[in-house]
């Protein structure tokens, strides 16, 4: 399918695909919702999970005033998709600024969903005890700064940290060490196993003016190129973007939080306080299905209304 | 009781004079060490921005930053091995340039957010 991968068409749909071109975008009542085109298909018996994102808890500006509530609403969404998801992610930024009691309260509302969350720092997770706080509480068994790789359902599971030792132009850093650890940890995979990738920042260049995307990120995608299907989920803008290149399909998640403004729309990345009752047009889950080609994979992001 | 009174009018009124004289005196001094110290100044952090920057001032200034936005920052000089705490809203970090240099800072929680002290005597 793809010549510059040299990927036969057969190899493609043995490593099945997951890939954003499946979804189309519709709107109704001004809601723009990604979805699947055979979503039926998709929703029915495959291994899925949920991702959220950027809850901020603690945070209780005009922008948002009640982030715990809207945690709690999507959190009730995910509890009410028609398939019980597998596990969920939660793609950083969990807490505004790292305060116990702000991870703790998130901690016991993602264990209400009844499902296993896998977490990534962000930013505001690690401003505490250069990052013991987040660490003790959601790194049990990760390595250095809280990564860690997983398997499920024969996809390989990567969790990276792009949140520490931030460089100029502000983007999110991987490091050495980190990249090292990644080569060996899918060295010796088949090319044939699904790769989900989780990361706070997103790890391709979405708007570097803003800080949004990762220095090193290019180099942690190269030792994933061989590998026939690579899904990349990050946070950190608050809004749906996607992308896709050779096998790579980037998607960045909703805020559970508040929204912020599309890249150079506005002055600075800074949360965006909407008019009454479009907040939550702007808040949501993503579900992230895993199918044969012939109903192919996809995101689904749903906002809170 | 006039007799015994007197006195102690007279001396409520030296301890009075004395008393005008002391805070003349203490507000010239006061005067003169404002016009000597320098003054501290603040830098308002909006819209992920430092300002003023460059900030020229004296020796001995302190400078106060202020964050203004909705989302927190933090102040990180390496040259001086200075790391705030991470500011919220409304919250403020101060800190006292003794030494002249130029001192470039930046927020450790969004790198691309510059600024320069620049102290000269």
């Amino acid at each position: 399918m793809d010549t510059e991968t040299g990927l036969s068409r057969r190899g493609a749909l043995r490593c099945m695909t997951w890939a954003g071109t499946a979804m189309i975008w519709t709107v109704a009542g001004g809601i723009p919702r990604a979805r699947l085109i055979a979503e039926a298909e998709a929703a029915s018996g495959g291994f899925t999970f949920a991702q959220i994102s950027d809850s901020h808890l603690g945070f209780d500006k005009p922008a948002n005033p009640h982030t715990t509530d809207t945690l709690a609403e999507a959190l009730n969404q995910v509890k009410a998709l028609p398939e019980k998801p597998a596990f969920m992610i939660h793609t950083g930024d969990i807490s505004h600024l790292s305060k116990p009691a702000q991870f703790d309260t998130a901690r016991q509302l993602m264990a209400g969903t009844g499902l296993v969350t896998y977490t990534v720092p962000g930013e505001h997770d690690i401003l505490e005890e250069d990052g013991k706080s987040y660490l003790n509480r959601f790194g049990k068994g990760a390595k250095g700064d809280g990564w860690y790789s997983f398997d499920a359902s024969g996809v390989h599971f990567i969790g990276l940290v792009n949140v520490v030792n931030l460089q100029g132009q502000g983007l999110g850093n991987l490091g050495h060490e980190q990249l090292e650890w990644l080569e060996k940890d899918v060295a010796h995979r088949s090319a044939s196993t699904p790769i989900v990738v989780m990361a706070h920042v997103p790890l391709w260049m979405v708007y570097p003016e803003w800080g949004w995307g990762t220095g090193d990120g290019a180099q942690a995608l190269s030792y994933l190129k061989r590998f026939g299907s690579v899904t990349v989920l990050n946070g950190h803008i608050h809004q749906v973007m996607q992308k896709v290149e050779g096998n790579v399909a980037f998607h960045t998640a909703r805020s559970t939080a508040f929204a912020q403004p599309a890249p150079g729309t506005a002055k600075g990345p800074g949360p965006m306080t909407l008019p009454a009752g479009e907040l939550r047009q702007h808040l949501g889950i993503a579900q992230v299905s895993l199918v044969s080609v012939q109903a192919p994979l996809a995101i689904v992001d749903t906002p809170l209304i | 009781m006039f007799e015994t009174d007197t006195p102690t009018v007279q001396g409520r009124r030296a301890l009075l004079r004395a008393c005008l004289a002391g805070a003349a005196m203490a507000a010239i001094a006061t005067t003169v060490r404002a016009v000597d110290a320098p003054k501290d100044a603040t830098v308002k952090i909006d819209n992920f921005t430092f300002a003023p920057t460059p900030l020229t001032i004296a020796p001995g200034t302190t400078v106060k930053w202020v964050n203004e936005d909705d989302i927190p920052h933090a102040i990180y000089c390496q040259g001086l091995g200075l790391r705030s705490h991470p500011m919220d809203t409304n919250d403020s970090f101060s800190h006292r340039f003794d030494q002249a240099g130029v001192f470039d800072y930046m927020c450790s929680l969004h790198p691309q957010m510059r600024g320069r002290i620049v102290v000269q005597g």
